[in-house]
């Protein structure tokens, strides 16, 4: 797996002042995966994935794509070299309409052409995209948001698509749209990394799921475990 | 009644000044989060660079101060600004201070205390009237100018690529950078489109005062900062507004308070006051600015 992985971070380490947040992290992503990140709040989770975007400096270990170092590297070059981070929160502009928020998502693509058959694609995947694109992005929904916010990081042609906790805050029935959507983007070819907090439905959905506590790895699950509510809860636990 | 029309007629003259000033500073402050002291000094280079050129075709001459102040302006950018980009906020606005200081020493030195002309454009004090008031050309010319530049930059921001990359570094740089945003390209450019107001707002101001000393546009900076901040520096439109709004203010009162010779009691001293007074207040019932919709949040940088 080492052979292909699109994304390697090797004995990754992140520090804010004195405290580790990350230590020693080792995940591999292989081209086309689905890949999982759980664990309790404080684990380290968000900082990883601000780590690979370059939002957070790592101050030990190597953070590889498409077996080059972009450990350091700026977020915008990151952004532009194919891997799009769906933040936590959404981050969507509020005070832009859901159009503007799709254009921005264009700015990291890195070939021309095409632009109009990406945003159509995603207004088929998230038709309400499309009803409601003239209308300011902040008073959309929360789960219409996070709707905006995945189709924005899919319009930039990602290979790789990080979500930060896309089921946050939503209503159930709006979390199911969100996994479908991940669904269909799997169907496509895209390379997911995905920190939630739903353990159970990450676990079956993702090909592999890391469980972090305390900023180290602690267990690696399969789909299988998925049904293994003891050995979720033990996962949990561990820390 | 006549005189009022015609202290309103001057006041919008004066506020659109201001506010092309105010968008200077505005638009360099979204991107950079960075309250650019010197910019008043970019102004102060466009007029010298009209008094160098005083004897050159009026066109190659405006050209001259175009081209200078943008010059001036990236320089600025790529000196000083872009290796302090991590720096603190309050380093920065301090960094402003001494080139602001550097500039203006180094403009005594070389034009000494009394500066030089640049009066080429002095036709454009005689007025024509209308009705019973006088308008001066350079009132038509300072609202067309403040007119299509501020047109303009709306549609650039609005109606562009690279606006909506502006916009959206100036709201939030963070989000921006992770889309891709270019932190070094937006800022170039916002540094660009300020050079290029101050050189228009250098234009126009040495048609009123053409005499051209080292410590030309500091006053109006200063007052523009001030108003800049009662309108909302964190948005665009509302530090422009807040531009606009204490030119209109300073022109009113200092055309409508009295001029009476016994001190304290003339317009000199009441002015500057009643401009202060008229801040303090403000900013005591609205301190997030005049224009503000809602509290403005922590301030981050692209």
């Amino acid at each position: 797996m080492t052979e292909t992985a699109l994304l390697q971070l090797e004995d990754l380490e992140v520090r804010y002042g004195s405290v580790a947040a990350v230590r020693g992290l080792s995940i591999d992503v292989g081209k086309g995966e689905i890949v999982g990140l759980i664990g309790p709040n404080g684990a380290g989770k968000s900082t990883t994935l601000h780590a690979i975007v370059g939002a957070v400096a790592a101050s030990a270990g190597a953070i590889r794509y498409a077996g080059a170092s972009i450990r350091g590297h700026k977020p915008e070059a990151i952004a532009r070299a194919g891997i799009a981070l769906v933040p936590e929160g959404r981050r969507i502009y509020g005070d832009f309409t859901v159009d503007e928020n799709l254009r921005l998502g264009l700015v990291a693509r890195r070939s021309r052409g095409g632009e109009n058959d990406d945003l159509a694609a995603v207004h088929d995947l998230f038709p309400i995209l499309a009803e409601f694109r003239t209308r300011k992005a902040g008073t959309l929904s929360g789960g219409q948001q996070q709707q905006l916010a995945i189709a924005r990081a899919l319009v930039a042609r990602p290979d790789v698509l990080l979500l930060d906790e896309p089921s946050l805050g939503l209503a159930p029935l709006v979390v199911d749209i969100v996994f479908e959507a991940l669904a269909e983007i799997r169907r496509r070819g895209v390379t997911v990394l995905i920190v939630e907090q739903r353990a159970q439905r990450t676990v079956a959905f993702a090909d592999r799921t890391y469980v972090l506590s305390n900023g180290e790895l602690r267990m690696v699950l399969s789909p299988a475990d998925a049904a293994d509510t003891d050995r979720l809860i033990a996962a949990y636990m561990a820390s | 009644m006549t005189t009022f029309l015609q202290a309103v007629v001057n006041a919008v003259t004066l506020g659109s000044v201001y506010a092309l000033i105010a968008v200077g500073i505005g638009l360099v402050f979204g991107v950079m989060r960075l309250v650019n002291f010197a910019y008043g000094q970019l102004i102060m280079v466009g007029g010298f660079a009209l008094a160098v050129t005083i004897d050159w075709p009026v066109a190659a001459s405006i050209g001259a101060c175009f081209a200078t102040v943008v010059v001036f302006s990236l320089a600025m950018e790529l000196t000083v600004f872009r290796p302090l980009r991590t720096a603190s906020p309050q380093t920065m606005l301090v960094t402003t201070f001494a080139v602001s200081f550097l500039l203006q020493a180094i403009a005594l030195v070389k034009f000494g205390t009394f500066g030089r002309p640049a009066n080429s454009l002095g036709q454009l004090n005689r007025a024509v009237s209308v009705g019973n008031i006088d308008i001066r050309y350079i009132t038509f010319v300072a609202l067309g100018v403040a007119a299509v530049a501020l047109l303009a930059l709306v549609l650039l921001l609005e109606r562009t690529p690279i606006g909506l990359q502006l916009r959206a570094a100036a709201a939030d740089p963070a989000t921006a950078r992770l889309l891709g945003v270019k932190a070094d390209v937006v800022i170039t450019v916002a540094v660009v489109i300020a050079g290029l107001l101050a050189a228009a707002v250098a234009v126009i101001l040495t048609v009123q005062s053409p005499i051209v000393t080292s410590d030309y546009g500091l006053r109006e900076t200063i007052i523009v900062l001030v108003g800049v901040v009662v309108g909302g520096i964190d948005r665009l439109w509302t530090a422009t507004l807040g531009g606009f709004s204490i030119g209109f203010a300073t022109g009113m009162l200092g055309q409508l308070l009295p001029s009476g010779d016994g001190l304290p009691f003339t317009r000199g001293v009441y002015l500057d006051s009643a401009v202060y007074l008229l801040v303090i207040v403000v900013l005591i019932f609205r301190p997030a600015g005049l224009f503000a919709t809602r509290g403005s949040a922590g301030v981050e940088r692209v």
